[in-house]
């Protein structure tokens, strides 16, 4: 009994040491970072203005941007690139969801956002506040294809169109075997096993895109709301593209609609979309951009919001496209962040900066639509 | 620098007996000054978010075109938002249900272990491990849960349908297909809650007078006996302190559930099937796409978990106060 205290007492001196280490340590730690991040950043700006000035197209400063998800793997590949190229400018994406970034946008916490859709009709006017005395815009910059993954063992090159689709998401197509799914892959070894379908758990754009598609190219078969969630009952749902396809993989039978690097990372089977073309369309960018190329522009002057025909029967257009947008103010941008907007901004609309995405999952955006993206970002101000 | 820093704080627990007598001390009145602090600024911190929640949430409100109560659904986003919570709630106190009736036992279990049954040795080695299992973080039981248990778990959900099926709550609707279900998310949040719960009244179990147990075990009882008369009556405030405290995480577990659970938007009372959603989950599902009504809806099943969590504790600091005995809350 008597130990009891003295062992308790020994703890706590010992523990108040410990906290007194951590805090000395910790406090030695901050001050060096900082002092350090100060000399850096102060060096940068003595330095930047005159080593970036030749170079005409960079920006210095800093530039803050949020939003969607959908587009963080090109910003971030942009980023890299942008920063290495012009050394006094910093660009922060936070990939916080489309949602999330045009409220901080409409508070003017970012300088642009980054949105799986254009603003609506309700938003313009509080966008409207934010650029006052000007006006916000749509530009279309990062464009990918959503795959139709699945994973059924045995089955490769699987043709799927907009009719069976919305059939297996909707639950009227059960098995694999199914007649619907037979007339389209007469040489193909359908196995009799259930269709598991897996949707995204969470409120995602590629979820409102992916609907859209059913409901404008299999509207008969698709009776539920094109929306950011998930409207149809039954399958399952995860969290996330990367949560979707690790159930997809473990899941006989499984089939989901993500972004098309999260399949392939995954290995599953991208099925092939029959539009109604003379053949099957095949998942590849140059094939998502000729989608692209095939949306007419629905913006008044520089607001080039775009408008999918998602029931294309071009050529060799794959039909399930997910544009995002970055939503910028054409006029009332604040002066000392605009040359640095409208630089970086320039990059990722250019071919240089278009040439990334093709690597990465996305598809870059046909040149007539750069095109008019460039001149509305040159007549920003 | 570090040799002279650890004396300091070291000094005023030093003066603190002698002042007993005499008047008060500078450390004294500085320490007090600190403890009144914290205690209010507690209280200042609860208010703080109760406005915020209430202030956001009133706004979303008023635009409700269902009713907030009684709607399964959830559409603040769309041109008539119409959302309601009782999903959410459902599926809150179901999942946190599950989670305390599997883990409560075990935890008091493991306590009565460490404290009463093991030797010295591995009883140390076990709370350690105790210890440790609370710090792991959320996300990691999120993933654990999904990639790992829920695949596991399938053949027990086809297992308890077949022979329970009779149950409503343990009937089967969907064909086995997944386990992420409400009732493998109690089992995850069982898993998280327990170290908790199983460290506090381990804390509690080590409080029980020596003397009791003395004389339970000489009045002739046998260990459980001594358990059951000495230890469990004693400890028992304490018992519903820690696992009010495992409980409030349970109730607030936010991303170990999104990621576990494939949520529905309607009130299923088959457990064992995939579908309903809970509060805190469907906070993270939906916040990022959310617009200002959406973000306000959110706020508002946050204040509808505030007040459960309220209640619950509310409910559980009269049985404690009922029984005048130790208790971490009350002491």
């Amino acid at each position: 009994m008597t130990i009891r205290p003295r062992s308790v007492r020994r703890g706590i001196g010992f523990t108040g040491l410990a906290l007194a280490g951590a805090l000395t340590l910790a406090a030695c730690g901050s001050d060096d970072n900082s002092s350090g991040d100060d000399k850096k950043s102060s060096t940068k700006a003595a330095s930047a203005p005159g080593a970036e000035a030749p170079k005409g197209d960079c920006g210095t400063g800093k530039l803050a941007a949020a939003g969607s998800s959908a587009q963080k793997n090109a910003m971030d590949e942009w980023i890299k690139a942008y920063q290495a190229k012009c050394s006094g400018a910093s660009i922060d994406y936070a990939s916080s969801g489309s949602g999330t970034g045009r409220q901080s946008f409409f508070d003017k916490q970012v300088t642009f956002a980054g949105s799986d859709s254009a603003l609506k009709p309700e938003e313009v006017a509080k966008a409207g506040a934010a650029c006052a005395p000007g006006q916000a815009i749509n530009l279309p910059m990062v464009t990918g294809p959503i795959a139709i993954a699945y994973n059924v063992s045995g089955v490769k090159d699987l043709v799927l169109d907009a009719k069976t689709i919305a059939g297996i998401f909707a639950g009227k197509i059960t098995k694999w075997d199914a007649a619907e799914i037979k007339a389209l892959n007469p040489n193909a070894q359908l196995p009799g096993t259930a269709i598991q379908t897996v949707h995204r758990s969470e409120a995602s754009g590629t979820t409102e895109n992916f609907t859209k598609y059913l409901k404008a190219a299999a509207g008969a078969d698709w009776t539920f709301d094109a929306a950011q969630d998930w409207k149809a009952p039954g399958g399952q749902g995860a969290k996330g593209s990367e949560g979707v396809a690790s159930i997809v993989k473990s899941t006989q039978g499984g089939i989901s609609y993500m972004e098309q690097s999260y399949a392939e990372n995954s290995g599953l089977g991208i099925a092939q979309i029959n539009t109604g073309a003379a053949a099957p369309v095949k998942l590849t960018p140059e094939a998502a951009g000729k989608a692209v190329e095939a949306a007419k522009i629905v913006g008044t002057g520089n607001d080039l919001k775009l408008s999918v025909d998602y029931a294309t029967k071009a050529e060799g257009a794959y039909p399930i496209i997910l544009v995002t947008y970055e939503i910028v103010c054409e006029k009332g941008t604040a002066a000392d962040k605009l040359p640095l907007l409208k630089s970086f901004l320039n990059y990722t609309s250019s071919a240089e900066g278009q040439k990334v995405l093709a690597g990465i999952g996305y598809a870059p955006l046909p040149t007539t639509v750069a095109d008019k993206v460039r001149a509305a970002v040159a007549g920003l101000s | 620098m570090s040799t002279t820093t650890p004396t300091a704080p070291a000094d005023p627990e030093r003066k603190a007996p002698a002042a007993k007598r005499t008047k008060v001390r500078p450390g004294d009145r500085i320490f007090s000054g600190a403890a009144r602090g914290a205690g209010i600024s507690l209280l200042a911190i609860m208010a703080a978010i109760a406005i915020f929640l209430v202030v956001k949430a009133t706004d979303a409100l008023s635009k409700n075109q269902g009713s907030f109560l009684t709607d399964q659904g959830w559409d603040p986003n769309a041109a008539k938002p119409a959302f309601g919570v009782v999903t959410l709630v459902f599926g809150t106190v179901v999942s946190a249900t599950i989670a305390m009736l599997i883990a409560v036992p075990v935890a008091v279990g493991v306590a009565l272990f460490i404290t009463h049954y093991a030797p010295r040795r591995i009883a140390q080695t076990l709370g350690y491990i105790v210890d440790l299992l609370a710090a792991v973080p959320s996300v990691v039981y999120g993933l654990w849960g999904y990639i790992f248990l829920a695949p596991k778990l399938l053949g027990l959900h086809s297992w308890l349908s077949d022979y329970l099926g009779w149950i409503p709550l343990f009937d089967k609707e969907q064909a086995g297909v997944t386990a992420r279900t409400l009732f493998t998310v109690g089992i995850v949040l069982a898993i998280m809650i327990l170290p908790i719960i199983a460290a506090v009244t381990r804390e509690v179990f080590l409080q029980v007078p020596r003397a009791h147990e003395e004389a339970a075990l000489a009045l002739g009882a046998t260990r459980w006996e001594m358990i059951r008369m000495a230890v469990l009556p004693y400890g028992k405030p304490g018992m519903i302190s820690a696992s009010m405290l495992g409980l409030g995480r349970a109730v607030g577990e936010t991303i170990a559930v999104a990621m576990v659970l494939s949520p529905s938007f309607d009130v299923s009372i088959h457990i064992l099937d995939p579908g309903n959603n809970t509060i805190a989950a469907n906070i993270a599902n939906q916040f990022g796409e959310s617009g200002e009504i959406g973000r306000g809806a959110l706020i508002a099943s946050g204040l509808v978990l505030f007040i459960m969590t309220l209640l619950v504790n509310g409910a559980a600091r009269v049985v404690i106060n009922r029984r005048k005995a130790f208790s971490g809350a009350n002491s």
